[in-house]
C-alpha cells in the first residue's frame, strides 16, 4: 500500500516540470517548421503564378491577390489534371485491392501450413525484399514490354501484387490465430479454401486496414516504375503528370502548385482519420519478425 | 458406353478437384500467387540483366560484345554517380539515425505532453509524394532573391545564392527533402522499438540512481539495436537507390555538371534516354552486386537469419 502510494506520488511529481514544458516547446517549434512547407505551397496555390515566378515562394499574406481561381482550373479547364486525378484515384484502388487480397492468400499459405520447401521458398519472399527493385527494372521494362502491358495500368500493377512486405505482415499476423479454428473447419466439413474464406479471411480484416492504407499511400505516391510504363498523357497518374509540368520556365505553375496542394490532400484526409493503422502498417516490417 | 465415357470424365474431373482440395496439395495454391510472380516478374529478370550487360540491345539487333559494357563503367560521370549516390547515402545516415532516437526518446518519455499529436504531425511530410515534396523544395531553394531560402540567409547578411546550381547548397536542398520526408517514419520506427523496452527496467536504474544520459547510453541503446539495424538497412537501400528526388529537384535528371545524378539517375539515362539497354544493365548488375554484399555482411554481423527461424 504504501509502496503504491509512493509510485503514485513520483509519477505525480514528474507530471509538470519545467523540463516538460521546455520540451513541449521545443516539439511545438518543431512541428512548425515540419508543417512550414505545406503552410507555404498551399499559400501559393491561393495566389496568381505569376507572383510565384516573379517573388518566389513566400509567405507574406496578400488577402486581395488570393483566390480559388487556380482550384477552378484545374478541373475546369484546359489541362489533363483532372484525368491524372481520376486514374491515379482508380489505380490506387485497384492496386490495393489486389494486392492485399493476393498478399493475404500467400501470407495464409505461409503461416498456416507445413509443406515440403515451405522454408526455401519464404527464403524468395525475403530475397525479394533485399533487392531495390529499380536493379532490376531494365529487364522487368523489357519483359513488360513483351506481355504487350506497357501503357497500360496492368504494367504497374501486375509485377507487385504478390508483394513481400504485406505477405510478411500477415504471415505474421496469422501466427497469432490457432490452427485448431482450421481443425474446427475440417471437423464441420468446410474445404481447405472454404476455411480460408469462411473462418480466417473474417479474422483477418483488422490487418486489412494497416496494409491497405500501406499499399495505397505507395501507389498514390507511385513514381519511378509508373514514369517508365506509362506512356500517352491520359493515362499518366499523379505524380507523372505533376512532374512533367516542372518546366525551368515554369508556364505551368499555376496547375502545378495547386495540383501538388489537391494531390496531398485525399491521403491528408486519410490520415487524419485512420492514424494508428498507417502507423501500424508502417512500423509493421521492422519490429515483429 | 457412353454413359461409361462421362463416368470417366467426371471421375477425373473429381480427381483433380479432390487433387486441389488435399490438405497436401492446398498450401501450394495458396501460396502459387507468389510463386508465379516470383518467377515471371523477378527470376526471369535477374536473369536476362545478367544476359543483357554482355550485350548491346537494339530492336532487332541483339549482339553479344563481352565485357564491352563493363569496360565502358569506368568512365568519370559513372564515378560521379557512384559518389553522389555513396556520400548521399552517408549523410542521410549520420542525420536521419542519432536526430530521430533522440526525438523518439524525449516523445516516449513520461513527461511528455501530447506525444501523439506530434508523433502524427512529424509523420504528415511522409505523406506527400516525393514529386509534391520535391516540388516545394524547389521552390525554396530559388534562385530569385525573394525565394524562402535566400530570404533566410538575407537575414544574415548574405546575399541570394543560386542554390540548385552549386554543388555543395544542391546537396543540402536534396538532404533537407530526405531530413524533412523521413524524420517522423524513423521516429515512428524508434518509437515502435522504444515500446519494447520494459518500463521497470528504467526505473530500476533512475532509481538506483543513474541520470538520464547514463540510462540512454546503457540501456535504451543497446536495446533500440535490432531496430536500429532495420533504420540503417532501409536508409542504405534508400539512400543508394535514390532517384526521384534528384530527377525533380533538378528538372527531369538534368543537373548541371552532372552534381546531382545517382547510379539509378545514370541508369535511367542509359535506359531509357539514351536507349544503351546492355550499358544500363551493366550499371544494374554493379548495384546489384552491392545489394548482395550489404545483405551478406548484414545476415552475417548482425545475425538477422537466425532471428527468422
Amino acid at each position: 500500500m504504501s509502496k503504491k502510494k509512493k509510485q503514485k506520488e513520483f509519477k505525480e511529481k514528474t507530471q509538470i516540470t519545467p523540463s516538460a514544458i521546455l520540451m513541449f516547446l521545443f516539439f511545438i517549434a518543431l512541428a512548425l517548421i515540419v508543417l512550414f512547407p505545406i503552410f507555404c505551397i498551399t499559400l501559393a496555390a491561393f495566389r496568381p503564378s505569376k507572383e510565384l515566378l516573379r517573388y518566389g515562394l513566400n509567405i507574406r499574406l496578400d488577402f486581395p491577390n488570393m483566390s480559388l481561381k487556380n482550384f477552378i482550373f484545374l478541373f475546369t479547364g484546359e489541362n489533363n489534371y483532372f484525368m491524372w486525378f481520376k486514374n491515379s484515384i482508380f489505380i490506387t484502388f485497384i492496386q490495393a485491392a489486389l494486392t492485399l487480397i493476393v498478399s493475404a492468400i500467400v501470407g495464409y499459405g505461409f503461416a498456416m501450413y507445413d509443406f515440403k520447401y515451405k522454408n526455401q521458398i519464404f527464403m524468395c519472399v525475403i530475397l525479394i525484399m533485399m533487392i531495390p527493385m529499380e536493379i532490376i527494372m531494365l529487364p522487368l521494362y523489357k519483359q513488360i514490354v513483351g506481355m504487350k502491358l506497357i501503357d497500360s495500368m496492368w504494367g504497374i500493377i501486375l509485377p507487385f501484387v504478390a508483394a513481400p512486405a504485406p505477405i510478411f505482415f500477415f504471415r505474421q499476423y496469422l501466427s497469432g490465430i490457432p490452427r485448431e479454428l482450421m481443425e474446427a473447419g475440417r471437423i464441420d466439413g468446410c474445404s481447405e479454401y472454404g476455411i480460408f474464406g469462411r473462418i480466417i479471411l473474417p479474422l483477418m480484416a483488422p490487418s486489412f486496414a494497416a496494409m491497405g492504407i500501406f499499399v495505397g499511400m505507395n501507389s498514390w505516391n507511385g513514381f519511378l516504375w509508373p514514369l517508365i510504363v506509362l506512356r500517352s498523357q491520359e493515362k499518366f497518374t499523379l505524380p507523372i503528370g505533376l512532374a512533367t509540368l516542372i518546366t525551368p520556365y515554369g508556364n505551368n505553375y499555376d496547375v502545378l502548385i495547386a495540383g501538388s496542394v489537391m494531390a496531398i490532400l485525399p491521403i491528408l484526409i486519410v490520415f487524419l482519420f485512420f492514424q494508428q493503422y498507417f502507423i501500424e502498417g508502417m512500423t509493421a516490417g521492422g519490429v515483429k519478425g | 458406353m457412353m454413359n461409361s465415357d462421362t463416368n470417366k470424365a467426371a471421375g477425373k474431373h473429381k480427381g483433380l478437384r479432390d487433387f486441389l482440395y488435399s490438405p497436401t496439395i492446398a498450401p501450394y495454391v495458396f501460396i502459387s500467387p507468389f510463386i508465379i510472380i516470383f518467377i515471371v516478374f523477378f527470376i526471369y529478370p535477374v536473369i536476362s540483366i545478367g544476359v543483357m550487360s554482355f550485350q548491346t540491345v537494339l530492336p532487332g539487333k541483339i549482339e553479344f560484345i563481352g565485357f564491352e559494357n563493363y569496360k565502358n563503367l569506368l568512365n568519370p560521370t559513372f564515378f560521379k554517380a557512384i559518389k553522389n549516390s555513396v556520400v548521399y547515402t552517408i549523410l542521410t545516415l549520420a542525420l536521419l539515425i542519432p536526430g530521430p532516437m533522440i526525438l523518439a526518446c524525449l516523445l516516449n518519455s513520461k513527461k511528455m505532453i501530447g506525444r501523439n499529436f506530434f508523433r502524427s504531425t512529424l509523420f504528415i511530410p511522409a505523406l506527400t509524394s516525393v514529386v509534391v515534396a520535391g516540388t516545394v523544395f524547389r521552390l525554396i531553394f530559388g534562385e530569385l532573391p525573394g525565394s524562402l531560402m535566400n530570404q533566410l540567409i538575407g537575414v544574415f547578411g548574405f546575399h541570394p545564392i543560386k542554390w540548385l546550381r552549386i554543388q555543395e547548397t544542391s546537396f543540402a536542398a536534396l538532404l533537407f527533402l530526405a531530413c524533412w520526408r523521413w524524420t517522423g517514419v524513423n521516429i515512428l520506427y524508434f518509437l515502435s522499438g522504444l515500446q519494447n523496452i520494459p518500463e521497470e527496467v528504467n526505473e530500476s536504474a533512475s532509481l538506483d540512481g543513474a541520470t538520464a544520459l547514463q540510462r540512454f547510453f546503457h540501456i535504451t541503446m543497446p536495446m533500440l539495436k535490432p531496430i536500429t539495424i532495420y533504420v540503417l538497412t532501409i536508409s542504405i537501400y534508400g539512400g543508394m537507390a535514390m532517384f526521384t528526388e534528384s530527377y525533380i529537384i533538378f528538372t527531369n535528371n538534368k543537373s548541371p555538371k552532372d552534381m546531382g545524378l545517382t547510379i539509378i539517375g545514370y541508369l535511367y539515362r542509359q535506359g531509357w534516354e539514351q536507349n544503351n539497354i546492355g550499358f544500363g544493365c551493366a550499371i544494374g548488375i554493379v548495384l546489384l552486386l552491392f545489394a548482395l554484399i550489404l545483405n551478406f555482411a548484414q545476415l552475417n554481423i548482425f545475425g538477422l537469419f537466425k532471428r527468422e527461424d
